[in-house]
């Protein structure tokens, strides 16, 4: 799918704003059409797990995976980061063979849905447990330090509110404060943890005031309004960049799906959704398409049409693939030659 | 005659990795100038500036920050300040580092030093041993050194290896093991060494408690018993064949564990055994271990916590009389 491969910037490549824009506009598009069309896959039985997806984050996932270069930057997504994926080029096959179990996919059948990546290309594959992302992209810059290969390389990982609250997240952001690491920390503040309110969450009130307490700097941004993601987000990577250190952004939106696509989120009160939170960022992002001149309405069209396509292709190569045989998996967690439990 | 502790050879091999190494880094509480809580990386920061890291007191992190770096072909070393804390990185460990390769196929070679083990007066929370634990999960790696020469040489392997390994050095053994050299004969990790030969009855034993099996031994040898007793060294992979073929010659089998008693290394090789050789055994196999308390602090109590000389000996004697 060459159409794919050209979404995201290579190393070096001077991007104007406009292509930027483009580009991101153009990520959530994909990713929304992928997310749609696993959502009724998984509806339809043909998906085991579970499906999570980032509507209602498309526009700051999206900016944050426009912001950074694939080839030189580290990007570790979270659950909800799927537009942030195809802006820093992970392929859409990446996404339907580890959904759809395809043998041939980055993690074999071993993993699926939203715990994939490719981490020896900067695209680290995260595990359940949150707030660990932080310190594993501490290591990664930190070993690019020591190499002498870090060069203006930022690293770049996402949490939810809920995320917020685990050890692993303190410990991450102090641990990349203390080593002034070019990091951007994303906080998507989506109003709910599963279930669970940010009243139930935390205390403070805003979770941006906690980056004066890691000592790293602190922005905010409406999570709805793509144009604003971009400009906040391109100037935390730039100041990160920079060498002005972790930076951490934090951004309000509302999560507009469940938790998962088994989960109707009819906990979330009518008026919630009614609320300037509740906004679809596709929609603002679509009127500042056109209304800014960056897009017209054909062309809108025509790129959703491509993702469509785009889509359907990935999804049928992924289903005619085979899945994992048990009689051919090596069941060997060990990279040792003769360290696999006989047992 | 010169004179190395086991301390001496876990220092002496994060030296030689360092210099080797250019992958190698250590990475714990105080192991920069301070040179660690035990010593073990005293002067390695002066002589290899910005490869010895002190870091916060966030284990979780270490951890994290471990895996990522291996991702980027690094080897670190993360010094625990003790074994216990482990528990607060034991996600990471488990499953970050432990999952990595088979998920990814990205292999995560870490290394991380367990301090590990009973002292008199340490308490509940300065004295566990860790490696059953680790020894659970898949793709983890633990070894438990009894030597000076398999200090130095196993934690040189550990290092080398592509997999996360879990490298438990008893404390107890720090200062008060002593050998003429570091440089024994080595053995790949994954072979236990027959340390002590003998016919009547085979001990299993790791870490410090190869020291008080082999003094059991030798005194049970004034009396004519011949106990052949063996070193697992590293208790995942767990060389159930060196375990197999002494019962072959013994028919009698004691498992010595320092740790907890409900399941464990003991268990397990007691599980091997039963399964895989229950028709070479004439009696039933036996297993001692700690009490199922938290450790004590008192020495009276700690003391009686662990197995000993004497409840060893005990053991043993039972063990021939069954």
């Amino acid at each position: 799918m060459p159409e794919v491969e050209t979404q995201h910037a290579q190393v070096g490549a001077a991007e104007s704003w406009e292509d930027r824009v483009r580009r991101t506009f153009r990520a959530m598009v994909t990713a929304y059409t992928l997310e749609s069309k696993l959502s009724s896959l998984y509806k339809a039985g043909k998906i085991v797990g579970g499906v999570y997806i980032g509507r209602g984050q498309e526009a700051l996932s999206g900016a944050l995976g426009a912001c950074l270069r694939r080839g030189q930057d580290i990007f570790f997504p979270l659950i909800r980061d799927q537009a942030g994926r195809t802006a820093f080029g992970e392929t859409l096959l990446d996404a339907t063979r580890t959904y759809l179990g395809s043998v041939l996919g980055p993690m074999r059948g071993r993993d699926g849905n939203i715990h994939r990546g490719r981490p020896r290309e900067g695209l680290p594959a995260m595990i359940s447990h949150l707030g660990g992302g932080v310190a594993t992209v501490s290591g990664m810059l930190m070993a690019r330090r020591m190499q002498g290969s870090l060069g203006t390389a930022v690293g770049a990982t996402c949490a939810g509110d809920g995320a917020t609250s685990t050890g692993a997240f303190h410990e991450g952001l102090n641990l990349a404060a203390v080593e002034h690491l070019p990091m951007v920390i994303v906080i998507a503040n989506n109003q709910y943890a599963y279930s669970t309110p940010t009243e139930r969450q935390f205390a403070c009130r805003s979770l941006v005031d906690r980056a004066v307490g890691y000592g790293m700097a602190g922005h905010e941004v409406d999570g709805t309004d793509m144009l604003a993601c971009l400009e906040v987000l391109g100037s935390a990577v730039e100041a990160a960049r920079a060498g002005k250190g972790p930076q951490m952004v934090v951004a309000s939106l509302l999560r507009l799906s469940g938790h998962g696509e088994h989960d109707d989120a009819a906990y979330v009160p009518e008026s919630v959704r009614q609320s300037p939170l509740g906004r679809d960022c596709m929609t603002v992002a679509e009127t500042q398409m056109t209304e800014g001149g960056f897009a017209t309405a054909g062309e809108i069209a025509a790129w959703r049409e491509q993702a469509a396509e785009d889509v359907q292709a990935a999804v049928a190569t992924a289903q005619q693939e085979p899945g994992p045989d048990p009689f051919r998996d090596d069941w060997n967690a060990y990279a040792t030659p003769g360290f696999r439990e006989q047992t | 005659m010169a004179e190395v502790t086991y301390i001496d050879a876990i220092r002496e091999a994060q030296h030689d990795l360092l210099e080797k190494d250019e992958r190698v880094f250590i990475y714990g509480q105080d192991v920069g100038k301070f040179g660690g809580a035990f010593k073990a990386t005293q002067g390695l920061q002066e002589k290899f500036p910005g490869r010895v890291i002190d870091a916060p007191i966030s284990e979780d992190a270490m951890i994290a920050m471990a895996v990522g770096a291996a991702v980027e072909g690094m080897r670190p070393i993360i010094e625990m300040q003790f074994a216990d804390f482990s528990s607060v990185g034991f996600n990471q460990l488990v499953n970050n580092a432990g999952t990595h390769f088979y998920r990814t196929g990205v292999p995560v070679p870490i290394t991380v030093r367990l301090p590990s083990g009973g002292t008199a007066g340490s308490g509940p929370f300065h004295s566990q041993m860790m490696e059953a634990i680790y020894a659970h999960y898949p793709g983890l790696v633990v070894v438990t050194p009894a030597t000076v020469a398999d200090a130095y040489a196993m934690l040189m392997e550990s290092a080398a290896l592509d997999d996360p390994v879990l490298y438990c050095e008893h404390k107890f053994l720090y200062r008060w093991l002593k050998a003429d050299t570091m440089k024994g004969d080595p053995l790949p990790i994954g072979q236990a060494r027959i340390v002590h030969p003998g016919k009547h009855a085979t001990v299993v034993a790791y870490s410090a408690m190869v020291h008080e099996a082999l003094r059991a031994a030798e005194e049970l040898a004034t009396e004519g018993w011949e106990i052949e007793v063996v070193d697992l060294r590293s208790v995942k992979p767990l060389d159930t064949d060196t375990v197999m073929a002494s019962v072959a010659r013994t028919g009698r089998l004691l498992a010595v564990g320092e740790a907890f008693p409900w399941g464990g290394v003991t268990a397990e090789v007691i599980s091997r055994v039963a399964s895989e050789g229950f028709h070479l055994l004439d009696a039933p196999p036996q297993r001692i271990n700690a009490r199922d308390t938290p450790v004590p602090y008192h020495p009276n109590l700690w003391r009686a916590h662990r197995p000993t000389l004497e409840s060893i000996q005990a053991a043993i004697r039972n063990l021939l009389s069954l």
